[in-house]
């Protein structure tokens, strides 16, 4: 006799099977969107995604054809921006808080960025035009940087001050133990291995900011021709999707439905990238 | 056995044991000043407003093994950190003294002091992104030793001396995780030899390893205690009555004992301590 067969044990195997379905269904639901939107953007892009899209500058309104070049050199100027901002303040705010975050400060610290997280990024746009555009005259992709690395800056640090919690003390205390003073085993034991957590980190916030749209309506404004230089304003996917979606000309929306799927795939492809060169070097043995 | 001899002439005599012998005594009976390598004296170490070790003064003999017994919770690790002041690590703070070579260790630069006073943990901890070698040249390499040469040749000579060599060296680039559970603690210990400690503290080394294993790392400690200090906290009474020297008796953060091992486990003076190791309690 394995079970004993009475209708409370019936009722809770029954339980489990509802469960389980539940949860997968749920599942389903979750990854229903990606999948949706995935394939909405390829089919309704598709037509417009060609070797022109890739290489060609802009066409003048009314003309159909032209790429979107620019926005593609754009974009990558204003994320490199970003990173390169971003993401050192945000590495090492997140050591701190990890760290030496034993304290009333580190608290604050902590809410402050969890809020920062949530501010509305129209919001954060507003905050770089006044700190660089208002300054500096005029519209930039350095403005346009700053806003986005003022976005990344939250997520890096949670998820950097996480992912160091997360590695054992005792590799700390083995560090310590060889004599080793306490930031060179942060920087040479710790940070390796939180590495691929905080990898992820850092993909989160820059594939957030590839996509954001409003702090750059009115930091790196947007720009019609070629331009690479960080003190002018700069074209970038998202700008360009916003107005190509909102034209009256088919074409136009055709190429915005690509450059949203390239968007897309640009951070797929990014994340392989990060997912490759910080894979552990032992894993294939 | 080579190692008789040397053991012969530096056994204590035993002459002075008085079984009427204050508390605080028997802490160096035996012992002459030329081979105390660490001394505690009237040490208190408390973590919070817990009281850990209350009032320990305890020798550690050199070029012997001291073997730390007690029960769970007895204050035998922390005894163990405080001699390192890894107990900071953990936010725990001491009074009372703890000496290396007559110096008070708490006017030394931690990190100078680990260096002297190496550790191993009881979880092997190689570092999980480093290979075999850079483990065991992790202490060298980061502390600024670049001469591949010399790194190379301490980490061949720290692994034969830790009684890996032979069954890493043809994977000395694999991760250090990727070895067995036993072949880790000794790289750990390896590690720890690397940077030429004068000291090794060695934290219930054996207690996550399988027999065989267990053998290897006490072999490994009888033939150590040449050249360096060891002291190890066990919870394997077996253990201690097999590789050391000296045995101390700790019992809810107090020392009850400290004798020649032989002595301890036969002939222990104070009750709690033939109760303890006959099984009675703890």
């Amino acid at each position: 006799m394995i079970t004993p067969r009475t209708s409370y044990d019936l009722w809770r195997k029954i339980k489990n099977a509802l469960m389980a379905v539940f949860s997968v269904l749920c599942v389903v639901v979750a990854i229903a969107p990606l999948v949706m939107i995935f394939s909405y953007t390829l089919v309704q892009g598709i037509g417009a995604l060609n070797l022109d899209f890739f290489i060609n500058m802009p066409k003048p309104v009314g003309e159909a054809g032209g790429g979107m070049a620019n926005a593609l050199v754009g974009t990558g100027i204003l994320l490199a921006i970003g990173a390169c901002i971003g993401l050192p303040i945000g590495i090492l705010a997140g050591v701190y808080l990890a760290e030496y975050g034993n304290n009333r400060f580190a608290a604050v610290v902590r809410f402050m960025a969890d809020v920062l997280s949530g501010v509305p990024s129209i919001v954060v746009g507003v905050v770089a035009y006044i700190l660089v555009v208002l300054p500096m005259n005029h519209f930039s992709a350095f403005a346009g940087g700053v806003a986005l690395a003022i976005l990344m800056i939250p997520t890096v640090t949670r998820t950097t001050e996480e992912m160091i919690r997360l590695v054992p003390h005792s590799y700390r205390e083995a560090g310590l133990a060889l004599g080793l003073p306490w930031w060179k085993t942060t920087v040479r034991i710790i940070l390796p291995a939180a590495l691929k957590g905080i990898t992820t980190g850092i993909l989160l916030a820059i594939a957030r900011a590839a996509g954001e749209t409003a702090p750059l309506l009115f930091t790196a404004l947007g720009n019609r021709f070629w331009s690479t230089a960080i003190d002018q304003p700069i074209a970038s996917l998202t700008v360009f999707i916003f107005d190509y979606a909102k034209a009256p000309f088919e074409d136009w929306n055709r190429q915005a439905w690509a450059a949203g799927f390239v968007l897309i795939a640009l951070i797929f492809v990014l994340s392989l990238i990060f997912r490759y060169v910080t894979r552990s070097r032992y894993v294939e043995r | 056995m080579s190692n008789d001899k040397t053991l012969s002439i530096s056994m204590p005599t035993a002459m002075d044991q008085s079984p009427h012998a204050p508390a605080a005594e028997p802490v160096s009976r035996g012992l002459t000043h030329q081979n105390i390598k660490m001394t505690a004296a009237n040490l208190n170490a408390y973590f919070g407003k817990t009281h850990a070790l209350k009032n320990v003064s305890l020798d550690v003999p050199s070029n012997r093994v001291l073997a730390i017994i007690g029960p769970s919770g007895c204050g035998k690790s922390t005894f163990l950190r405080c001699l390192n002041r890894m107990h900071e690590v953990a936010g725990g703070t001491l009074t009372g003294s703890v000496t290396l070579d007559g110096e008070d260790v708490l006017k030394y630069d931690p990190v100078v002091l680990r260096r002297r006073v190496g550790m191993v943990f009881q979880k092997a901890n190689p570092f999980p992104t480093m290979s075999i070698f850079d483990n065991v040249a992790a202490g060298l390499r980061l502390n600024g030793v670049r001469d591949k040469h010399r790194l190379q040749e301490t980490v061949e000579r720290c692994l034969r001396q830790a009684a890996l060599w032979d069954e890493v060296k043809d994977s000395l680039n694999k991760s250090g995780i990727s070895i067995s559970g036993g072949q880790q603690q000794r790289l750990c210990i390896a590690r720890t030899l690397a940077v030429d400690p004068e000291v090794v503290l060695m934290d219930e080394p054996a207690s996550a390893l399988d027999p065989i294993s267990t053998a290897k790392i006490e072999e490994l400690i009888y033939s150590l205690k040449s050249n360096y200090t060891i002291a190890i906290v066990t919870h394997n009474m077996q253990q201690a009555a097999r590789v050391s020297d000296r045995t101390a008796f700790f019992y809810l953060g107090e020392l009850i004992e400290v004798d020649e091992t032989k002595k301890m486990f036969t002939t222990p003076e104070k009750k709690q301590t033939e109760d303890y190791i006959t099984g009675r309690f703890g």
